[in-house]
């Protein structure tokens, strides 16, 4: 794509331009103008739009959360931990549980995958922000406000307590405003979800660097892809769910309304409808981080990168017509039992097909047992327990006893925890480098995952036991000489071998902050993202890549010699260098970053330079759009007027809606990216100069 | 002055002619998430007319049904109100491609009215159905039925308010020919709401 | 400025269509079509004769005129494969879904 390049006005700008002499307006109007794009501290972080900084704030926030999502989960296990404990009221325990389960599907995981995603994608595909800057930042922002919208209701008048599905008719009847914080929590966690969807596919699809094909795209691009169509088209059933169930508790429509004549299955229907291609949400972005990580850490490409490719688009697809699955036990009727349990058992042969590929980038790779590699490791080992529990469940004989008991609670504790967390842990040591320049302690990053390896199997493998014992869930207690005392105690002695293994891993992000600095490169690794510095600069990429291979970069610093062993090529090009991270930006005048600009040999124009990319450029200026703070402004919005709905303050309602189009009509109505004043050195423009460290130099290496 | 080199066309500032932008698809960010959220939108009228669908007939018997209430003239009228108002609106965008501003708005306005107009005429129908007994609590057919098209008036507002606000850009000089696009864009949402009408009209007023 | 080969094909797609489009007097027939179809729906309506039939032939009807507007109003005909999939895949999606969901409920054989 064409960087048309400009040679920065080496006169400073002369008396009476606009923004000259900066003169800083006091106050209120200060903050109302428009930030540009140097601001600093807190509220640069609330008006940012890059895509980096948003994916950051999605994993710390979701971090925070599963902080307490892990204290709800020790809370449980204390009360479950013997028979007959008193330690948690029925009605506390229904809160916390409840919460328990949104907190970690929804403010965890979920946000998690996304902040990886939002961080990762555009550099993965060579592009330097997402296609709506804005609407990323929004989606963050409705993100939090949702969670602290949910979490609120612990403190006016007790949180949700219907399970984290809410089944109607129940929900429909439970007095108080605990299940209207679900309800409108969700529908705002929606929001982002659906926003942040649109704006990733779009990005994928359109802003691929040249020469990045989809069949050349990293794989963790391909699942966070696939995550995202099943987000675009499930997140509107879940919202028609909510509606109802909302409309039903507000306004006393019908639709669960047994004594009008309603179903207690549409519920089930339209919830698992978006539960089910939920799960695949959950599990495709962390299948696709393990996908990063076997390659790099045996030093051999994914086996079957292709297929894995194919796999994953066909557990998206497939994942749409499993959804009954969840409700063998509710009187289908022998047809959909019959149709549901073949393509829940088809959904299986993706899935295998991915354990075997993985499985066979590791065979005769050449093994660094780092911490993202264990990790990884871990995550194929747990989630295929998981995966095979999840078979069983298949069978509606089997499933029918298993249905409703601890042994679910088991199945997906291990897809959910043992994979997805895994994965997800795996991608934060990976990736860690590239988001600050240090490595994560290795040693105690491998105490980190010893510890949660056998909490977490000491957690959740009784779980099976237990409910194949009988077990059920959902339970706030239960009576001793059932077999069921042993079990349970120790799985709340895994739980908080858990939590020990949290702290050990909070412990490592204190110690390693202040750690050496391991350069672009630390793992020696295969995609586009470890091209550039780390920390990345804002723009990305100095000069985008043109692309010519999948696992682009390892081609470029590798050669195969005649027995198909990797060999690096010479000479080592630039991309390997090492360079501090706040390298000094270059001044005026002719400088080395004329290396940059030089279009000159490379006649296919793989720099994508304008064509008088001449010695004589001195800078080149990359105009990234501009911050704002209306997406926050409109994100605040929508926690009104849930206030409002939720106790029928109408007035407050409507006020939150205005505020909201408010909001959006300025966001609308502003550019994308202001217009620079003429004077641009150094001052609040919006321009940023690319600073000159080699390594962000991408030159196709042995031009052949 | 500097040009953004983010292959996206928001904001006005990229040298290609509108229809090249330089992405990977040759499609503009914009055109292609409205798509993607059209697609997505399906799913929602899905579920609001299945749900619709599904209690068609199971309403408490003694209660109103559909067809002891509907006026299926008055709703045919309205129905072809808010066809036509695809056709104005694609007029308007033709309008704006073809450089005639006044044609432009003059089109703008007829679909915005004539989508008011549609929306006035629901709340007409819906206060006399609430007169004859039929509210939202009544049974299941008064609260899929108002749910459903409720749903479906709201996102009619919601364009309205948005063909209004390009008249008034375009009433500014805000809204120059480079900017078809927003034109078009607003239309494909326009456009598919009369689509979920036509289906709506057909499976809820006119199939028994 | 230089722009790479593959960007300059993807563009040259997405710029076809530009120069295909119907003209406001057809757009106007299109319409006209449209109205026909509806006032035909209605009229159906009161034809007591058809009866069972009556729902296919309205369902069909009411597909025409989904189709006309989607594929001239909303120019997918003219357009992009890229839009055409989005919104192909969310109505097949939507019908595939619950059409299964009404099924299970039995509704086909009130």
């Amino acid at each position: 794509m064409a960087i048309v390049t400009q040679p920065a006005p080496s006169a400073p700008s002369s008396p009476g331009t606009p923004g000259a002499t900066p003169t800083r307006p006091a106050g209120v109007t200060r903050l109302l103008r428009r930030p540009t794009g140097d601001v600093k501290g807190l509220w640069g972080w609330f008006t940012t739009v890059d895509h980096k900084k948003i994916g950051v704030l999605y994993g710390v926030t979701a971090m925070i959360f599963f902080l307490i999502g892990g204290i709800e989960a020790l809370l449980l296990r204390v009360q479950l931990g013997s028979p007959n404990n008193t330690f948690l009221s029925a009605d506390a325990y229904n809160q916390i549980f409840t919460m328990h389960g949104t907190t970690m599907i929804f403010l965890v995981i979920m946000p998690l995958s996304a902040g990886l995603a939002n961080y990762l994608l555009p550099i993965m595909i060579g592009a330097r922000d997402v296609a709506f800057p804005r609407l990323n930042a929004f989606g963050y922002w409705v993100f939090i406000v949702g969670g602290l919208f949910m979490y609120s209701s612990f403190f006016l008048g007790g949180a949700p307590n219907g399970g984290w599905f809410g089944y109607a008719p129940l929900t429909r009847n439970m007095p108080g405003h605990n299940i209207d914080y679900w309800i409108f929590g969700l529908q705002i966690l929606g929001i982002a979800s659906l926003t942040g969807a649109v704006n990733l596919i779009v990005t994928v699809i359109n802003m691929r660097a040249p020469g990045m094909s989809l069949m050349r795209m990293p794989i963790f691009v391909w699942m966070s892809l696939v995550a995202q169509f099943l987000l675009l088209f499930a997140i509107p059933v879940i919202t028609v769910a909510l509606f109802l169930l909302s409309f039903d508790r507000l306004f006393s429509t019908n639709f669960f309304n047994a004594d009008a004549g309603a179903d207690p299955l549409l519920w089930q229907h339209l919830f698992w409808l978006f539960g089910h291609p939920e799960v695949y949400i959950l599990i495709l972005p962390a299948m696709g981080i393990v996908s990063e990580v076997l390659p790099v850490f045996s030093r051999k490409p994914l086996f079957g990168y292709q297929v894995m490719v194919f796999s994953g688009i066909a557990i998206g697809f497939m994942g749409w017509g499993v959804w009954a699955h969840h409700m063998f036990a509710t009187g289908l009727g022998p047809v959909a039992l019959s149709a549901f349990s073949a393509s829940t058992m088809f959904i299986a042969v993706p899935t295998g097909v991915k354990i075997f590929n993985w499985i066979s980038t590791l065979w005769k790779g050449k093994i660094r047992l780092k911490t993202p590699l264990l990790f990884a490791v871990g995550f194929v080992t747990m989630f295929t327990i998981g995966g095979l529990s999840g078979v069983t469940h298949a069978v509606v004989p089997s499933d029918t006893q298993q249905t409703d008991t601890y042994y679910i609670v088991a199945h997906f504790h291990y897809v959910l925890f043992g994979g997805s967390i895994f994965g997800l842990f795996a991608g934060l040591y990976y990736w860690y480098p590239k988001l600050t320049g240090r490595l994560l302690s290795d040693r105690i990053g491998k105490l980190h995952f010893w510890l949660t390896l056998l909490g977490f199997n000491l957690t959740f493998a009784p779980f099976h036991i237990l409910g194949l014992q009988g077990m059920p869930r959902r339970i706030y207690t239960y009576p001793t000489g059932r077999g069921w005392d042993v079990w349970n105690f120790v799985a709340t002695i895994g739980s908080f071998l858990i939590a020990l293994s949290v702290l050990v891993f909070i412990y490592n992000l204190w110690v390693s902050r202040k750690g050496p600095y391991v350069g672009d490169d630390p793992w020696d690794a295969r995609t586009l993202e470890w091209t550039i510095p780390s920390p990345p600069p804002e723009y990305n990429f100095k000069v985008v890549p043109v692309v010519t291979a999948r696992d682009d970069f390892w081609h470029r610093k590798y050669t195969e010699d005649e027995h198909g062993r990797a060999v690096l090529r010479e000479p080592a090009p630039p991309a390997l260098a090492q360079a501090p991270p706040d390298g000094a930006a270059e001044g005026v005048g002719g400088t080395t970053d004329v290396a940059v600009v030089d279009g000159g040999e490379h006649g296919d124009g793989d720099h994508g330079h304008d064509e008088h990319g001449d010695e004589h450029e001195e800078h080149v200026h990359i105009h990234l759009p501009s911050p704002s703070y209306w997406p926050l402004f409109s994100a605040i919005g929508l926690a009104v007027v849930a206030y409002g709905m939720i106790y029928k303050f109408w007035i407050v309602a409507v006020l939150g809606g205005i505020w909201i189009l408010g909001g959006v009509y300025s966001w609308g109505l502003e550019p994308a990216t202001e217009p620079e004043p003429p004077a641009e050195h150094g001052d609040n423009g919006a321009a940023i100069e690319p600073d000159d460290s080699p390594s962000d130099q991408l030159e196709p290496v042995g031009q052949a | 002055m500097t040009t953004v080199d983010l292959p996206t066309t928001e904001g006005a500032h990229h040298d290609e002619a509108p229809s090249h932008p330089a992405t990977s698809t040759g499609l503009t960010n914009e055109k292609v998430a409205m798509w993607a959220f059209l697609g997505s939108e399906c799913l929602l009228f899905g579920g609001l007319i299945s749900t619709y669908l599904l209690y068609k007939g199971q309403s408490e018997p003694g209660t109103i049904r559909p067809h002891d209430i509907f006026d299926i003239p008055y709703t045919s009228v309205s129905s072809f109100v808010l066809l036509m108002s695809s056709l104005t609106m694609v007029l308007a965008l033709s309008a704006i491609q073809k450089g005639n501003h006044r044609a432009l708005r003059v089109w703008l306005l007829t679909t915005a009215l004539l989508g008011g107009s549609f929306v006035a005429g629901q709340c007409y129908e819906f206060t006399v159905f609430v007169r004859e007994g039929l509210n939202l609590r009544t049974n299941l057919f008064g609260s899929s039925f108002y749910i459903m098209t409720g749903f479906h008036g709201a996102h009619v507002t919601i364009g309205v308010l948005m063909l209004l606000s390009l008249w008034s850009l375009s009433v500014k000089g805000r809204l120059p020919s480079e900017k078809a696009e927003v034109v078009e864009l607003i239309g494909l949402y326009w456009h598919f709401v009369d689509i979920v009408w036509i289906v709506i009209f057909t499976l809820v007023y006119l199939i028994p | 400025m230089s722009t790479p080969e593959k960007t300059v094909e993807a563009a040259d797609h997405g710029a076809v269509h530009a120069h295909e489009h119907p003209s406001d007097l057809q757009y106007v027939y299109i319409a006209l079509f449209l109205a026909l179809v509806t006032a035909a729906e209605v009229a159906v309506y009161y034809v007591k004769s058809f009866k069972g039939l009556l729902v296919y032939i309205l369902a069909t009807m009411a597909v025409v005129k989904f189709s006309v507007v989607v594929m001239f109003f909303m120019h997918l005909r003219f357009d992009s494969k890229v839009f055409r999939r989005f919104f192909v895949t969310g109505i097949i999606l939507a019908m595939f879904c619950y059409v299964s969901v009404l099924s299970t409920f039995h509704i086909w054989h009130r």
